[in-house]
């Protein structure tokens, strides 16, 4: 590898005195905040500022309508387009989930159900939000393409038990998603 | 002793402790809205005032942008938990940051806040103690600050601690040198040592950055030039005071550990430096520490350079002397001039980077130092024009610059590396 | 040739391998072109694993006779090549005749290895086969395995991982069968996943002796059944889940209950009866999900009881005593270790020794009972016994006594029936003459016909237990013990076999190992008792003490444990399995 010596510049006595240059960056900073007020800044349009600098005053003010499609939020469960649940409880997502954020109590469909044939489904699925990392293993492990990251990402709550997604929660957040899933088919 | 005068003591110090805690909680408060703007940010915008812990309904969203975040912010660091490492020098490590607090609201104790009221007949000055020495006082006050960070360094019995004591000790005894010897030349043209003096002198003759007015009146009236000896002078005598004022506030900058000179606490080298193992309220004392000695020095560059409370051009003297609004209007007076500083350290700490520590010390001991004790002799000779004359002042001069040279010299030398010629 | 002619002879007279192995009634084998010798009659998959080749295989058990129906043991095969007549056998440098590689592949399972026999369990062939079988055994299968229960430990999962195709080609419609099908009280039959491998069938048939199984239908739609009118209620039906390699049969109880990826294992023996089957014990944080047979040909082979499986479902019930209780006033009120020790011990110290009695337990383990004759010592009565329960004989793997460890506690007590003194026992309780009494890990009412009105009559009793119960309720102080799966002891069998229970799990709340709260009696009523630090110590106190437990440390009787005396009973499925091996049907 070749050397390449760089000289430092020579500086002028007005450069070496430096007060000049430290006049000019505060007029520079002062002109920055002086646009920052009057919500002039660079961007602040296009990120939907509030006003002052490019911040959002967030509970107030939100993206959600720029939020891209792959935005991982929280987990939630899916229905099928005929509100059958579409988890099978194979606790694959409780096994890969890193923070061990999900537990499921796994249980059967009984027997005079419909969609007995199904046999399993899980009694109960709690997701600790304290702990999800929102990292997408489970979206991804899942066989039967029952937990999706939704989009939401508020998610609040006053004590560590509000905090605990149940299966009723989970659903409500999910929604319903349309497609096949193997397990439905009728011919297998 | 008069009673009045002890009640009205009293009242002051009650009062002006109270006027200086107020401004570190609008300094902090300042200094996180003013540096989010200057950042794009928006800073604490949304505390109000927490009605429903009082059994009320709704919170009080009072449209004051965020002002009562400065009693969120206290309460939050009375409320912490208060922990003391195992290992640290228990009574040390208590003391430190009360030995912080302490000369920093000391040092108010001179600084004249506004003009003297006249109260059932006794003049009381405005300010809690009309020293003659004053600004000695607060510099020997002011210097005990820097006992309480080195303690808190040694006493945290841990290494970044040390490290920012240690660089605390150094840089603080640096720069009172450059400190005292840059307002040599003030204190000369002033001839005393009272700030209520050097304030009252600046009412009349104009302050000393800007000597605009004398009791003839504005520079552009004949009344100015009634002594024109006198009024060059004074003009001349700007450039001493310019160069006195630059390093003056220079080393205020690096007595408070404000940037770009806060090496003792530079959290990219030292954690947290000096006060990295304090927690909860012994850290809000370091905290409330520096700004206090911020707001100090800032009273301290007003009184001396800017007129204190004076209001300036001339308009001081058509007011009524020792009455109670107009001490109160001079107080107000005062207190912006202050704010008006207190932007500006805050300006530069958002502007200008951290120094490193070397340059900080070259910059104290080789610059400063030498320019602060050339300065005395220019002022001097400024000053001593009218008794020696033209000749004497030229011979001097002369001098001056002959030393002058030597002297930056001597300390570009100190500056240069050894040779190379050993590799 | 004339030059030849010495050579040969020189071949002729050195000895060959051949001659070498049939001597020790060996034969030369050369599995994937490693020559050895193996014994003769050695089926090739067996041989194969001497060497450490696993040949994929699902309808082959050693336990069972093989039908070689499931066709994924296949390996290709090679003999030397018949001689023309008149030509000598040629012998290469090493002694061994070349090869001729068959180009049709053999099962392994069902072949007897030969002199000179090759063996290929890999290679293009061989490969390209085991490709081909599992793609079939795929076509049917409905690939549920999120739902199933046997996923994580499936064959059919492990082996299309490593020799399927990855993909099937399969288009046409799968066939329908039965699903969720209830043949029995503990099994549920799919047989949509079901392979034919035909395990089951042969295990009800050959083991179990009940054979409720078969295949019905013809070519695809085969699939396995209960006969007509019958169900699959044999105590041994667990079995044939464990041996099933897929999910066609599965455990009710264990159904949909975990994944078995989340449980731990714990090797121990089963103590529900004395023959001490040997047990795996699966948990998950502090609950056991199942209990299965581990292999110990000395002991159980692969095969455990229904009845002693599910009793781990009484371990982890709602009466669990959580902590040492003293009756005040008539009513238990939770105690502390320290309390309800102190009590116990005070209520037996002022006793004179002919008005204390100690009931102990066959449940208990060798440590356990070494420390209550000690306390009997301590206390200085002779009337110790345990409580008999004498049922009868399976003629398989169920003792008479389902007391787990009979024999440990004739040895440790040196007593040929430690429950000898029982009758004694009851007769001075009922008399009034026994005044303290102290019962360990025994319902005195349901189990050994003592009358709740003789208990009333006592003065002082201690009830040590893992679940409240009658005899409980009559105590004065109870201890709260550890159950099967919650400590570590050792157990002697009917046989004489000492083996040792590992810990699965932990008793819950404040429940203590019964050595501890033993330990602890011990030392309050004798001052120079210095408690043992754990349950080794107390083993190395009996290794000391009884001369059949010498030297034997929890180290020493490892896995599988270990004879220690001949107490001439037989477990009878062992020598069923005997035969069956003698006989040629299995390879054991």
């Amino acid at each position: 590898m070749a050397i390449i010596k760089v000289e430092r510049p020579k500086l002028s006595i007005g450069e070496k005195i430096y007060f000049g240059a430290i006049f000019k960056g505060m007029v520079i900073t002062l002109r920055h905040a002086f646009r920052s007020l009057v919500g002039k800044t660079t961007g602040a349009k296009e990120l939907n500022s509030s006003g002052v600098g490019v911040t959002m005053q967030y509970p107030e003010q939100k993206w959600d309508d720029q939020l891209p499609e792959y935005y991982r939020g929280a987990p939630a469960l899916v229905t099928d387009e005929r509100d059958r649940e579409r988890c099978v409880s194979c606790q694959l997502c409780e096994f890969i989930c890193p923070p061990k954020a999900i537990k499921i109590t796994p249980g059967e469909i009984p027997s005079d159900n419909e969609w007995a044939k199904i046999e399993k489904r899980p009694l109960e699925f709690d997701i600790d939000m304290i702990r999800c990392i929102y990292c997408g293993m489970c979206e991804e492990v899942c066989p039967e393409q029952a937990i999706y990251l939704r989009p939401d990402y508020v998610i609040t709550g006053t004590d560590r038990n509000e905090m605990v997604h149940d299966k009723d929660r989970l659903y409500e957040i999910g929604g319903k998603r349309v497609g096949l899933v193997n397990k439905w088919n009728d011919l297998k | 002793m008069d009673t009045t005068l002890l009640i009205a003591a009293a009242i002051k110090i009650a009062v002006f402790i109270g006027i200086t805690m107020s401004f570190v909680s609008i300094c902090v408060i300042f200094e996180r809205r003013f540096s989010a703007i200057i950042q794009d940010r928006v800073g604490p915008n949304r505390t109000m005032i927490p009605l429903s812990i009082l059994g009320f309904k709704k919170d009080l969203a009072l449209p004051i942008g965020g002002l009562t975040q400065p009693v969120a912010d206290g309460l939050k660091f009375i409320l912490k938990e208060d922990f003391t490492p195992s290992y640290v020098r228990k009574f040390f490590f208590w003391l430190a940051p009360v030995l912080v607090v302490v000369p920093a609201l000391l040092t108010m104790a001179v600084i004249p806040f506004g003009s003297p009221m006249e109260i059932a007949g006794n003049v009381i000055p405005m300010a809690v103690a009309d020293l003659n020495v004053g600004p000695l006082y607060i510099f020997a006050i002011a210097s005990l600050s820097v006992y309480g960070i080195t303690l808190a360094g040694w006493a945290s019995n841990s290494k970044y601690p040390f490290f920012g004591g240690v660089r605390a000790c150094a840089q603080m005894i640096s720069y009172e040198i450059a400190l005292g010897l840059s307002i040599v030349p003030v204190l000369m043209f002033f001839g005393g040592l009272n700030l209520g003096h050097i304030v009252e002198d600046q009412v009349t003759n104009g302050w000393l950055l800007l000597p605009l007015w004398n009791e003839g009146g504005f520079i552009i009236s004949s009344g100015y030039w009634a002594d024109p000896q006198a009024s060059i002078q004074r003009l001349l005598l700007l450039i001493p005071i310019i160069i006195s004022f630059i390093i003056f506030t220079t080393s205020i900058f690096a007595e408070t550990n404000r940037m770009p000179f806060d090496l003792p606490e530079c959290e990219t080298e030292l954690v947290g430096g000096y006060h990295t193992e304090y927690s909860s309220m012994k850290f809000a004392l370091f905290f409330m520490g520096e700004y206090a000695a911020m707001v100090v020095g800032s009273a301290l560059i007003v009184t001396l350079f800017l007129g204190g409370w004076s209001i300036g051009f001339g308009i001081d003297n058509l007011l009524p002397v020792g009455a109670w609004w107009v001490s109160l209007l001079h107080i107000g007076v005062f207190l912006g001039k202050v704010t008006f500083f207190i932007l500006f350290f805050i300006l530069v700490r958002w502007t200008v980077p951290r120094f490193r520590y070397d340059q900080l010390m070259n910059l104290g001991w080789i610059v400063f130092f030498e320019a602060a004790l050339i300065n005395v002799f220019l002022a001097a000779l400024v000053i001593a024009y009218p008794s020696i004359g033209f000749v004497g002042v030229a011979i001097g001069f002369a001098l001056l610059i002959t030393a002058s040279i030597l002297l930056i010299k001597i300390a570009k030398g100190s500056l240069e590396k050894p040779s190379a010629t050993a590799v | 040739m004339s030059e030849d002619a010495p050579a040969n002879t020189v071949t002729a007279e050195k000895e060959l391998p051949k001659d070498l192995a049939a001597a020790a009634g060996m034969v030369n084998v050369q599995i994937d072109g490693e020559w050895l010798q193996v014994p003769k009659g050695t089926r090739m998959i067996e041989a194969a694993k001497l060497v450490g080749k696993e040949v994929p295989h699902y309808c082959y058990h050693p336990k069972l006779s093989s039908p070689g129906n499931c066709r994924m043991c296949l390996v290709q095969m090679g003999m030397p090549p018949r001689p023309a007549p008149g030509q000598a056998p040629v012998y290469g440098d090493d002694g061994f005749q070349e090869i001729g590689w068959m180009p049709r592949p053999v099962i392994a399972c069902a072949n007897t290895v030969a002199e000179n026999m090759g063996i290929r369990t890999g290679g293009d062939l061989v490969e390209k086969t085991r490709e081909g079988v599992m793609e079939f055994l795929l076509i049917n299968h409905p690939l549920d395995c999120p739902i199933c229960d046997q996923a994580g430990e499936c064959k059919l999962q492990e082996f299309s991982v490593e020799h399927g195709r990855g993909a099937s080609r399969f288009k046409e419609t799968k066939i329908k069968k039965p699903k969720n099908v209830d043949i029995g009280k503990n099994i549920r039959l799919d047989d949509e996943r079901c392979i034919m491998c035909s395990r089951c069938i042969r295990f009800m048939d050959e083991v179990a002796e009940e054979p409720v199984l078969g295949f019905s239908q013809r070519g695809t739609h085969t699939s396995v059944t209960v006969h007509p009118g019958y169900r699959l209620d044999n105590n041994y039906s667990l079995n044939t889940a464990d041996i099933c390699p897929v999910g066609a049969l599965t455990s009710n109880d264990f159904r949909f209950q975990m994944r078995v990826w989340f449980l731990k294992e714990t090797k121990s023996i089963d103590i529900n009866c004395g023959t001490g089957a040997n047990t795996v014990i699966w948990t998950r944080g502090n609950e056991v999900f199942r209990v299965t047979p581990r292999q110990n040909d000395d002991v159980n082979s692969s095969w455990m009881p229904d009845s002693h499986r599910l009793s781990f479902n009484n371990l982890q019930t709602d009466d669990r005593l959580s902590g040492p209780l003293i009756k005040k006033d008539g009513k238990h009120l939770q105690s502390s270790w320290m309390e309800a020790t102190a009590h116990a011990a005070a209520g037996l110290g002022m006793r004179q020794s002919d008005e204390v009695a100690i009931i102990a337990s066959g449940r208990l383990s060798n440590e356990e009972l070494f420390l209550t004759k000690q306390i009997a010592k301590a206390l200085g009565t002779e009337l110790i016994a345990t409580v008999p329960r004498i049922g009868e004989s399976d003629g398989k793997l169920i003792s008479a006594d389902r007391n787990p460890n009979t024999t440990g506690a004739s040895l440790i007590w040196n007593t040929s029936d430690p429950a000898e003194k029982l009758d004694a026992i009851r007769e001075g309780v009922s008399s009034g003459r026994i005044k303290a009494l102290i019962v360990l890990s025994e319902d005195l009412l349901k189990e050994a016909n003592f009358d709740s009105s003789d208990l009333k009559k006592l003065d002082h009793l201690i009830v040590s237990h893992t679940h409240a119960n009658p005899t409980a309720s009559h105590a004065d102080v109870v201890f709260s013990g550890a159950g099967f799966a919650e400590k570590r002891a050792t157990y002697v069998n009917v046989t004489g076999r000492l083996q040792r229970a590992n810990q699965a799990v932990i008793a819950p709340g404040e429940a203590r190992d019964d050595w501890e709260s033993l330990a602890a009696l011990l030392s309050q009523l004798d001052e120079n008792y210095i408690p043992p630090a754990s349950m080794d110590s107390i083993l190395n106190h009996i290794s000391s003490e009884v001369s059949e437990f010498k030297g034997q440390t929890f180290g020493s009787i490892g896995d599988l444990g270990i004879q220690i005396t001949e107490t001439g009973v037989t477990i009878p499925l062992l020598e069923q399995e005997k035969a069956r091996v003698e006989s040629g049907q299995i390879v054991g």
